[in-house]
Protein backbone atom coordinates (compact mmCIF):
# COMPACT_ATOMS: atom_id res chain seq x y z
CA UNK A 1 0.00 0.00 0.00
CA UNK A 2 1.18 3.51 -0.76
CA UNK A 3 0.91 6.00 2.02
CA UNK A 4 -0.11 9.39 0.81
CA UNK A 5 1.26 12.34 2.72
CA UNK A 6 -0.91 15.34 2.36
CA UNK A 7 0.30 18.86 3.14
CA UNK A 8 -2.06 20.88 5.26
CA UNK A 9 -3.81 23.36 3.07
CA UNK A 10 -4.24 26.82 4.54
CA UNK A 11 -6.38 29.60 3.31
CA UNK A 12 -4.11 32.47 2.24
CA UNK A 13 -6.20 35.01 4.12
CA UNK A 14 -5.75 33.05 7.32
CA UNK A 15 -2.00 33.48 7.22
CA UNK A 16 -0.64 33.50 10.71
CA UNK A 17 -3.96 32.95 12.41
CA UNK A 18 -3.17 29.37 13.21
CA UNK A 19 -1.33 29.13 16.47
CA UNK A 20 1.82 27.52 15.17
CA UNK A 21 4.32 30.31 15.56
CA UNK A 22 6.89 30.60 18.33
CA UNK A 23 6.79 34.34 17.80
CA UNK A 24 3.65 36.29 18.58
CA UNK A 25 2.59 39.26 16.51
CA UNK A 26 0.19 41.42 18.47
CA UNK A 27 -1.21 44.92 18.41
CA UNK A 28 0.37 47.46 20.72
CA UNK A 29 -1.94 49.51 22.92
CA UNK A 30 -2.99 52.89 21.64
CA UNK A 31 -0.27 55.39 22.36
CA UNK A 32 0.69 59.03 22.21
CA UNK A 33 3.29 59.67 19.54
CA UNK A 34 5.02 62.91 18.78
CA UNK A 35 7.38 63.71 15.95
CA UNK A 36 9.88 66.11 17.48
CA UNK A 37 12.30 68.20 15.43
CA UNK A 38 14.85 70.53 16.98
CA UNK A 39 18.37 71.85 16.61
CA UNK A 40 21.18 70.91 19.01
CA UNK A 41 20.83 74.08 21.08
CA UNK A 42 17.24 73.21 22.05
CA UNK A 43 17.93 69.64 23.12
CA UNK A 44 18.68 70.20 26.79
CA UNK A 45 15.59 72.36 27.36
CA UNK A 46 13.38 69.86 25.54
CA UNK A 47 14.88 66.96 27.47
CA UNK A 48 14.07 68.74 30.70
CA UNK A 49 10.48 69.43 29.62
CA UNK A 50 10.00 65.83 28.52
CA UNK A 51 11.69 64.19 31.47
CA UNK A 52 13.68 62.08 29.02
CA UNK A 53 17.19 62.95 27.86
CA UNK A 54 16.90 63.04 24.09
CA UNK A 55 19.43 60.56 22.66
CA UNK A 56 22.04 62.12 20.37
CA UNK A 57 23.68 58.95 19.07
CA UNK A 58 22.34 57.34 15.90
CA UNK A 59 20.04 54.35 16.42
CA UNK A 60 19.69 54.84 20.18
CA UNK A 61 16.76 55.45 22.52
CA UNK A 62 16.16 56.78 26.00
CA UNK A 63 13.28 55.94 28.30
CA UNK A 64 11.84 57.21 31.53
CA UNK A 65 8.96 55.16 32.88
CA UNK A 66 6.52 54.69 30.03
CA UNK A 67 7.95 57.53 27.97
CA UNK A 68 10.49 56.83 25.28
CA UNK A 69 12.49 58.98 22.87
CA UNK A 70 13.81 57.30 19.75
CA UNK A 71 16.63 58.89 17.71
CA UNK A 72 15.36 59.02 14.12
CA UNK A 73 17.70 61.57 12.56
CA UNK A 74 20.25 64.21 13.60
CA UNK A 75 17.42 66.62 14.45
CA UNK A 76 14.47 64.27 14.73
CA UNK A 77 13.02 62.10 17.47
CA UNK A 78 9.92 59.96 17.85
CA UNK A 79 8.40 60.25 21.31
CA UNK A 80 6.13 57.39 22.40
CA UNK A 81 4.11 57.31 25.61
CA UNK A 82 0.80 55.86 26.78
CA UNK A 83 -2.42 57.17 25.27
CA UNK A 84 -3.31 59.49 28.16
CA UNK A 85 0.05 61.17 28.52
CA UNK A 86 0.48 64.86 27.84
CA UNK A 87 3.61 64.86 25.72
CA UNK A 88 2.60 67.89 23.66
CA UNK A 89 1.63 69.85 26.78
CA UNK A 90 4.95 68.98 28.40
CA UNK A 91 6.89 70.05 25.32
CA UNK A 92 4.94 73.31 25.14
CA UNK A 93 6.59 74.27 28.43
CA UNK A 94 9.97 74.43 26.71
CA UNK A 95 10.37 77.94 25.36
CA UNK A 96 12.93 77.00 22.74
CA UNK A 97 12.50 76.70 18.99
CA UNK A 98 11.21 73.26 18.09
CA UNK A 99 8.51 71.48 16.14
CA UNK A 100 6.32 68.92 17.91
CA UNK A 101 3.65 67.25 15.82
CA UNK A 102 1.12 64.88 17.36
CA UNK A 103 1.13 61.78 15.17
CA UNK A 104 -0.60 59.49 17.68
CA UNK A 105 -3.27 58.51 15.19
CA UNK A 106 -1.03 58.35 12.17
CA UNK A 107 0.93 55.39 13.50
CA UNK A 108 0.02 51.90 14.57
CA UNK A 109 2.26 49.82 16.82
CA UNK A 110 2.80 46.10 16.36
CA UNK A 111 4.67 43.97 18.89
CA UNK A 112 6.76 41.06 17.64
CA UNK A 113 7.71 38.91 20.60
CA UNK A 114 9.28 35.50 21.13
CA UNK A 115 12.27 33.37 20.20
CA UNK A 116 13.22 34.18 16.64
CA UNK A 117 11.60 37.63 16.61
CA UNK A 118 14.60 39.08 14.77
CA UNK A 119 14.20 36.51 12.00
CA UNK A 120 10.52 37.40 11.73
CA UNK A 121 11.31 41.10 11.27
CA UNK A 122 14.18 40.22 8.94
CA UNK A 123 11.58 38.52 6.76
CA UNK A 124 11.01 41.99 5.32
CA UNK A 125 13.64 44.25 6.86
CA UNK A 126 17.15 44.24 5.37
CA UNK A 127 18.97 45.64 8.41
CA UNK A 128 21.43 43.61 10.43
CA UNK A 129 19.40 42.70 13.52
CA UNK A 130 22.08 40.73 15.33
CA UNK A 131 22.42 41.81 18.95
CA UNK A 132 25.81 43.29 18.12
CA UNK A 133 24.54 45.56 15.35
CA UNK A 134 21.06 46.21 16.73
CA UNK A 135 21.24 45.78 20.52
CA UNK A 136 18.44 46.06 23.02
CA UNK A 137 17.15 49.62 23.05
CA UNK A 138 18.26 50.29 19.48
CA UNK A 139 15.76 51.93 17.15
CA UNK A 140 15.78 53.04 13.56
CA UNK A 141 13.58 54.10 10.73
CA UNK A 142 13.87 51.45 8.03
CA UNK A 143 11.78 49.37 5.63
CA UNK A 144 9.61 46.27 5.99
CA UNK A 145 8.72 44.74 2.66
CA UNK A 146 7.43 47.65 0.63
CA UNK A 147 6.61 50.03 3.46
CA UNK A 148 8.51 52.31 5.80
CA UNK A 149 8.57 51.49 9.51
CA UNK A 150 10.26 52.54 12.71
CA UNK A 151 11.77 49.52 14.38
CA UNK A 152 12.58 49.48 18.10
CA UNK A 153 14.18 46.55 19.86
CA UNK A 154 12.59 46.47 23.32
CA UNK A 155 14.11 43.14 24.34
CA UNK A 156 16.46 40.46 23.09
CA UNK A 157 13.50 38.77 21.41
CA UNK A 158 11.05 41.64 21.28
CA UNK A 159 10.50 44.38 18.74
CA UNK A 160 8.02 47.18 18.36
CA UNK A 161 7.16 48.00 14.77
CA UNK A 162 5.59 51.41 14.17
CA UNK A 163 3.99 51.91 10.79
CA UNK A 164 1.56 54.33 9.20
CA UNK A 165 -2.05 53.42 9.85
CA UNK A 166 -2.96 52.90 6.17
CA UNK A 167 -0.06 50.42 5.95
CA UNK A 168 -0.98 48.59 9.13
CA UNK A 169 -2.97 45.81 7.46
CA UNK A 170 -0.01 45.08 5.24
CA UNK A 171 2.51 45.18 8.09
CA UNK A 172 0.35 43.02 10.37
CA UNK A 173 -0.29 40.36 7.73
CA UNK A 174 3.35 40.46 6.62
CA UNK A 175 4.68 39.91 10.15
CA UNK A 176 2.16 37.16 10.91
CA UNK A 177 3.07 35.31 7.78
CA UNK A 178 6.77 35.79 8.49
CA UNK A 179 6.19 34.43 12.01
CA UNK A 180 4.62 31.31 10.56
CA UNK A 181 7.53 30.89 8.14
CA UNK A 182 10.07 31.23 10.94
CA UNK A 183 8.22 28.69 13.10
CA UNK A 184 8.33 25.99 10.42
CA UNK B 1 22.32 44.46 -2.24
CA UNK B 2 24.72 47.36 -1.82
CA UNK B 3 25.64 48.50 1.64
CA UNK B 4 25.90 52.27 1.73
CA UNK B 5 27.45 54.17 4.60
CA UNK B 6 25.36 57.08 5.84
CA UNK B 7 27.60 59.82 7.30
CA UNK B 8 24.81 60.82 9.70
CA UNK B 9 23.94 57.31 10.92
CA UNK B 10 27.67 56.55 10.93
CA UNK B 11 27.23 53.01 9.66
CA UNK B 12 26.56 50.96 6.57
CA UNK B 13 22.90 50.41 5.78
CA UNK B 14 21.09 48.45 3.10
CA UNK B 15 20.60 50.12 -0.27
CA UNK B 16 16.80 49.86 0.03
CA UNK B 17 16.82 52.64 2.62
CA UNK B 18 18.39 55.11 0.18
CA UNK B 19 17.45 57.12 -2.89
CA UNK B 20 19.85 58.56 -5.40
CA UNK B 21 19.32 62.28 -5.77
CA UNK B 22 21.42 63.14 -8.81
CA UNK B 23 24.63 65.03 -9.35
CA UNK B 24 26.16 66.80 -6.38
CA UNK B 25 27.69 70.27 -6.03
CA UNK B 26 25.33 72.03 -8.43
CA UNK B 27 25.34 75.69 -7.51
CA UNK B 28 22.39 77.93 -8.25
CA UNK B 29 23.50 81.21 -9.79
CA UNK B 30 23.02 84.31 -7.68
CA UNK B 31 21.26 86.43 -8.85
CA UNK B 32 19.66 83.81 -11.07
CA UNK B 33 17.69 86.45 -12.99
CA UNK B 34 20.90 87.65 -14.70
CA UNK B 35 21.79 84.16 -15.95
CA UNK B 36 21.38 83.46 -19.68
CA UNK B 37 18.78 80.92 -20.79
CA UNK B 38 21.52 78.57 -21.97
CA UNK B 39 23.37 78.75 -18.67
CA UNK B 40 20.15 78.19 -16.77
CA UNK B 41 19.28 75.19 -18.95
CA UNK B 42 22.73 73.83 -18.16
CA UNK B 43 22.14 74.28 -14.45
CA UNK B 44 18.65 72.78 -14.59
CA UNK B 45 18.95 69.95 -17.09
CA UNK B 46 22.41 69.01 -18.26
CA UNK B 47 24.39 66.59 -16.13
CA UNK B 48 27.87 65.09 -16.44
CA UNK B 49 26.75 61.44 -16.28
CA UNK B 50 30.35 60.20 -16.49
CA UNK B 51 31.44 56.65 -16.97
CA UNK B 52 33.58 56.28 -13.88
CA UNK B 53 33.83 58.35 -10.74
CA UNK B 54 31.07 60.80 -10.01
CA UNK B 55 30.04 63.08 -7.21
CA UNK B 56 26.40 62.52 -6.41
CA UNK B 57 23.76 63.24 -3.82
CA UNK B 58 22.05 60.50 -1.93
CA UNK B 59 19.23 60.63 0.55
CA UNK B 60 18.83 58.24 3.46
CA UNK B 61 15.12 58.57 2.93
CA UNK B 62 13.99 55.51 4.90
CA UNK B 63 16.54 56.13 7.64
CA UNK B 64 17.59 59.44 9.10
CA UNK B 65 16.07 61.30 6.15
CA UNK B 66 19.22 63.31 5.44
CA UNK B 67 20.78 64.21 2.09
CA UNK B 68 24.50 63.57 1.84
CA UNK B 69 27.14 63.34 -0.89
CA UNK B 70 29.05 60.37 -2.18
CA UNK B 71 31.78 59.54 -4.65
CA UNK B 72 30.75 56.45 -6.59
CA UNK B 73 32.18 54.64 -9.58
CA UNK B 74 29.31 54.35 -12.05
CA UNK B 75 30.92 51.28 -13.64
CA UNK B 76 31.65 49.15 -10.58
CA UNK B 77 29.08 50.77 -8.23
CA UNK B 78 31.83 51.03 -5.63
CA UNK B 79 31.46 53.92 -3.17
CA UNK B 80 34.82 55.58 -2.56
CA UNK B 81 33.59 57.83 0.19
CA UNK B 82 30.55 59.56 1.64
CA UNK B 83 30.43 62.97 3.30
CA UNK B 84 27.87 65.25 4.86
CA UNK B 85 25.97 67.84 2.85
CA UNK B 86 27.79 71.15 2.84
CA UNK B 87 31.23 69.60 3.25
CA UNK B 88 33.76 70.38 0.50
CA UNK B 89 34.26 68.07 -2.46
CA UNK B 90 36.97 65.55 -1.45
CA UNK B 91 40.17 65.39 -3.46
CA UNK B 92 40.01 62.41 -5.82
CA UNK B 93 43.75 61.92 -5.94
CA UNK B 94 43.85 61.57 -2.19
CA UNK B 95 40.93 59.17 -2.28
CA UNK B 96 42.48 56.98 -4.93
CA UNK B 97 45.95 57.01 -3.42
CA UNK B 98 46.85 53.81 -1.58
CA UNK B 99 48.05 55.93 1.32
CA UNK B 100 44.79 57.83 1.53
CA UNK B 101 44.65 57.37 5.27
CA UNK B 102 47.82 59.36 5.80
CA UNK B 103 47.58 63.12 6.27
CA UNK B 104 49.25 64.62 3.20
CA UNK B 105 51.09 62.36 0.75
CA UNK B 106 54.21 63.85 -0.90
CA UNK B 107 53.62 65.35 -4.34
CA UNK B 108 55.51 62.59 -6.13
CA UNK B 109 53.10 59.91 -4.94
CA UNK B 110 50.06 61.77 -6.17
CA UNK B 111 50.70 61.32 -9.87
CA UNK B 112 50.20 57.58 -9.51
CA UNK B 113 46.42 57.87 -9.39
CA UNK B 114 45.88 59.92 -12.52
CA UNK B 115 44.43 57.09 -14.57
CA UNK B 116 40.85 57.70 -13.60
CA UNK B 117 39.00 60.33 -15.62
CA UNK B 118 36.33 62.40 -13.98
ZN1 LIG C 1 21.25 58.06 7.82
Amino acid sequence: MVEIVQATRRHPLQAGQLDVASVSVTLADNATRVSLRAKDNAVSALSKALGVTLPMKPKTTATNGGRAALWIGPDEWLIIDNAESGVIADLAKAKVLHSAVDISHRNVGIIVNGRGAAAVVNGGCPQDLSLKAFPMGAASRTVLGKIEIVLWRTGEDAFRVECWRSFSNYAYAFLQESARDVAI
Amino acid sequence: MLLIKCPYCEEERPELEFRNAGEAHLVRANPIIEQSDDDFAGFLYFRQNPKGLQFERWRHIHGCGRFFNAVRDSVSDKFLTVYKAGEPRPDLNTLLSPVAAEPEPPATKRTRAKKVEV
